[in-house]
């Protein structure tokens, strides 16, 4: 009965850290959403683009950083709850 | 069962810093061994960039600036040079253009002058001879004259003779210098 | 180990996250904080991996930084360029985001970029030990950042200082809201400042991990070894990449304490 559930308990852990990942997914689509809107304001003015990496590159650290948090939450649930 | 298994597993992959399980990221026992270890790599990575390096780079920076600035000056004074030595140069060349002219032109006068004075001094000797042939000829020419009337008077004297008359000779001579005159 | 016998082939990504004594094995049991156990621990003297592979950074730093500089050539070699170039590029991020007031920190920003740099690309040989992984280390350098930013701004700027968090231009009832919205944000900054960072490295390694460990099922083999070489270039990237963000976004808070209230 114990071992049953200590498997049911890695059984949730394992869907919780699959549940997770997902949130992944979010951070992609939006490091995607700042890159592609950068180069598509880059080729309207490419002139001032080079002025704008610096926002680009804190814009997409923003964005994946939420991403890594989800990540981060997988990993506790994965090795260390 | 397979819990066991898996702690074994988690055990056996963080024995070595002998925590119980987990990542190593969440072991606090190596914490403030890995935070003294920083601070001082990050001290000694200060104080070498702050002594050494960066001013280090700053000054080659700097004295490259500088160095590009003081050639851009050069390169311009000696462009400048540059100009001033050409335009001396087409001075020099245009006095000395000026200068062979002027020498040209007086040879040119010399040697006319020379030539002129030649001209007239052959002129008055050509003219001299000239005079000199023409008083010969002259001469010549009142020699055959008077040679002519001699020979016609003779003659007509002769003639006269031949024919029996008497020759007067005024008679004769004012007869043929009438006829050579005629 | 158990998970080879269970699963037939075994994969530790975090096992290159262990931090270990250079000069001793832990024995087991003799460091189980659970059970107040401390005698076998690492002490905080130690020379640990951790150590060895800073100790490496700051040498690599020093190797680059002061013996690549050292023919202060008016024509710079191969390797003094490099040097100026990233002088160059960090003293202009500084004096751009910053403004003129930030320049004199710049020997601090070029220091957290230099380690943050070196650590990560030393962490990318095989078998080393990436450092800046740790999250003990970034939050570590993530709150020299965040301290030394609010101790300066309140010195240098006094009471002041905290008008950031008051937002003139917002309605006025809106004001405490965004106050408190403000106020948790900066807060959050060296969570989120560390944790990116250590993420995104502890993220990369394990991946790569795991995809070579999916090399010793032959079917697979190649497959993963292509998977590995394409991520190894983009953890290269990124490895470069966060030490960018970091030194950039280390500049970005500098500039609320040096460039006043205002926001």
């Amino acid at each position: 009965m114990e071992a049953e559930v200590a498997q049911l308990a890695l059984m949730g852990k394992y869907i919780g850290a699959g549940l997770a990942a997902i949130g992944l997914g979010g951070a992609g689509i939006g490091v995607g959403n700042i890159a592609g809107n950068f180069l598509a304001g880059a080729l309207r003015n490419p002139s001032a683009a080079p002025s704008q990496t610096a926002n680009l590159f804190v814009g997409i650290a923003f964005a994946e950083a939420l991403g890594i948090f989800s990540f981060l939450i997988a990993l506790l649930l994965m090795f260390a709850v | 069962m397979a819990t066991e298994a898996h702690e074994a597993a988690a055990g056996a992959a963080a024995h070595g810093a002998g925590q119980s399980a987990g990542m190593p990221q969440l072991d606090t026992t190596t914490y403030i061994n890995q935070i003294v270890w920083l601070l001082v790599a990050l001290v000694v990575i200060y104080l070498v960039l702050r002594l050494v390096a960066l001013p280090r780079i700053g000054g080659v920076l700097a004295e490259r600036s500088s160095t590009i600035t003081k050639d851009l000056a050069a390169a311009e004074e000696l462009k400048q040079k540059a100009v001033a030595a050409e335009k001396a140069y087409n001075e020099a060349l245009a006095k000395a253009r000026d200068e062979a002219g002027k020498i040209v032109a007086k040879a040119k006068a010399e040697i006319q002058a020379d030539l002129d004075a030649a001209t007239a001094k052959a002129d008055v000797e050509i003219g001299a001879k000239v005079a000199e042939s023409e008083a010969r000829i002259a001469e010549i020419r009142a020699g055959a004259l008077d040679s002519v009337t001699e020979v016609a008077k003779d003659t007509a004297k002769e003639i006269i003779a031949a024919l029996g008359g008497k020759a007067d000779a005024r008679s004769v001579t004012a007869a043929v210098n009438a006829r050579l005159k005629g | 180990m158990t998970d080879v016998a269970e699963t037939g082939f075994a994969i530790h990504p975090m096992d290159q996250f262990i931090v270990k004594p250079i000069f001793r094995e832990i024995e087991p049991g003799t460091c189980v904080p659970a059970e107040d156990i401390y005698e076998g621990c690492i002490k905080w003297y130690e020379i640990t991996n951790v150590t060895v592979w800073m100790a490496l950074a700051v040498l690599a730093i020093v190797a680059l930084m002061v013996f690549g500089s050292a023919g202060r050539a008016t024509i710079p070699s191969r390797i003094q360029s490099v040097c100026e170039m990233i002088y160059g590029f960090i003293y202009k991020m500084v004096e751009d985001v910053t403004g003129h007031d930030g320049v004199k920190y710049f020997p601090y920003v070029m220091t957290l970029f230099l380690f943050i740099l070196f650590s990560n690309l030393l962490g990318l040989l095989p078998m080393s030990f990436t450092t800046t992984s740790h999250v003990a280390v970034t939050v570590t350098l993530a709150l020299l950042v965040f301290l030394g930013v609010t101790i300066l701004g309140l010195v240098k700027n006094g009471i002041g200082f905290l008008g950031m968090f008051w937002v003139s231009s917002a309605p006025l009832a809106l004001r405490p809201v965004l106050a408190i919205i403000e106020v948790i944000s900066y807060f959050v900054r060296p969570v989120s400042h560390s944790i990116r960072l250590a993420g995104n490295l502890m993220a990369g390694h394990a991946v790569m991990k795991v995809f070579a460990g999916f090399a010793s099922m032959a079917v697979i083999s190649p497959v993963a070894v292509g998977a590995v070489t394409a991520i190894y270039g983009l953890e290269l990237l990124v490895a470069v990449v966060q030490a960018y963000v970091f030194t950039i976004l280390t500049c970005v808070y500098l500039k609320d304490a040096v460039g006043g209230a205002h926001h």
